[in-house]
């Protein structure tokens, strides 16, 4: 026999449940681990159950019958552990229930991508007309033939050059430097407008030069209608200033 | 759940009947067994042993329960049986009873009343032998026997 015998006896007194306290505390424990006193068990409690074999012969009255049926109709009934076996036909309701789960899923995740992709593209496209009315407004600056084109020199060389293309009646201004001199830190070259009429002249762009001394200023915030006298430069802190600073570094009138 | 009660309430009634010596109880425990059963029927393993064995077990320990006024203790679901005898059909379980009753009557007769006062009278082994006046040991040895005499005449 495969059982542990020094078991045997209490595993038949734990089938007919009278082993308690520690001693059936050991044999449970010793149970939880072994498979063949378990088998053991489930063996001697067949063999209790043939004990009930001796007594069998009389019969519940009818009464009893009647009064379980009448009980059991009003008794919940718990789900079955083993479910009765399903139809074929009941999982295809599932599985068109699952798939569609997942195409939801699928198109939602899609429509999100797609979503984004839109967003990205009209972003793209703000930006690029942005840039393409911007593009426009400095050809037309310089093609105009109203445009008054300023030279603005200095004497020292290679000699700094600047050209100054300007609209006075839409305030469009596009100035392109070459050859300007570094500027000490902290500051920057000042771009002024100054009016025909002798009023204060106007700031039209703070730059500072690439290292090879080239500068643009491309529409600088103007006030509309200003009649140029001139175009000049100054040398002021890299913030800018609202009145230049002297001495003018370059200064040109008009064509 | 009528075919099951037709073909075992005899059985569970019987147990009861016999642990409690009252009609009224044991019709009591007899509606309780099938009550559980009807509620749970995942709990009764069909793999794993027959019914009218299981049924037979549970009615003697909610009988027992019953006898010493205590809550009922074994948790049904934990009871698990292993038989050999199928009991299914009315002519198998006269075959059985025939043979358990034949296997009871060559027992020595302390061996039977350990058996019968351990089972029937849910005596513990210590109760038995300050009852008895016999040794632990030989208490509990004559139990295990007795069951394993009942099972050695199923396997022949």
């Amino acid at each position: 026999m495969s059982v542990h015998d020094q078991f045997g006896e209490d595993l038949a007194l734990l089938a007919l449940g009278s082993l308690q306290g520690d001693e059936r505390a050991a044999v449970e424990q010793h149970l939880a681990g072994c498979p063949s006193c378990r088998r053991e068990l489930e063996q001697l409690r067949g063999d209790m159950s043939l004990l009930a074999l001796s007594t069998a012969g009389p019969k519940p009255p009818a009464r009893a019958k009647e009064r379980l049926m009448s009980a059991i109709a009003n008794q919940p009934r718990a789900q079955r552990s083993e479910s009765p076996p399903v139809p074929w036909w009941a999982v295809l309701g599932w599985a068109a229930a699952a798939a569609m789960i997942i195409m939801v899923a699928l198109l939602w995740q899609q429509n999100q991508t797609l979503e984004q992709h839109v967003a990205n593209l009209s972003a793209e496209l703000k930006q690029q007309q942005a840039e393409l009315a911007n593009a426009r407004e400095v050809v037309a600056t310089l093609t105009r033939p109203d445009a008054v084109v300023t030279v603005v020199t200095a004497n020292t060389r290679p000699q700094p050059q600047g050209k100054a293309f300007y609209l006075r009646d839409q305030a469009r201004l596009v100035f392109i430097a070459s050859n300007l001199p570094q500027l000490p830190p902290q500051k920057a070259y000042e771009l002024w407008l100054i009016p025909a009429n002798g009023k204060a002249p106007v700031p039209a762009g703070v730059f500072k030069p690439d290292v090879r001394g080239s500068a643009a200023v491309i529409n600088p915030p103007l006030p509309v209608g200003v009649e140029p006298k001139a175009f000049a430069m100054t040398i002021e802190p890299e913030q800018g200033s609202s009145t230049p600073t002297m001495p003018i570094v370059m200064v040109g009138a008009g064509e | 759940m009528a075919q099951l009660y037709d073909r075992y309430s005899s059985i569970v009634y019987s147990v009861a009947l016999r642990v409690l010596g009252d009609t009224g109880a044991a019709e009591d425990v007899l509606q309780e067994v099938f009550i559980q059963l009807w509620r749970n029927p995942g709990l009764f393993d069909s793999s794993r042993g027959n019914l009218a064995a299981w049924l037979s077990v549970i009615a003697r320990n909610r009988a027992i329960d019953a006898l010493r006024k205590r809550r009922p203790e074994s948790e049904i679901d934990d009871i698990v049986i292993s038989v050999e005898p199928d009991l299914a059909g009315d002519a198998e379980r006269a075959r059985a009873m025939e043979k358990v009753r034949g296997t009871m009557g060559v027992m020595p007769s302390a061996q039977r009343s350990a058996l019968e006062m351990a089972y029937f009278e849910g005596l513990t082994h210590t109760e038995i032998a300050a009852k008895t006046g016999e040794p632990l040991g030989t208490v509990k040895t004559r139990i295990r026997a007795g069951l394993l005499q009942l099972r050695k005449a199923f396997q022949t």
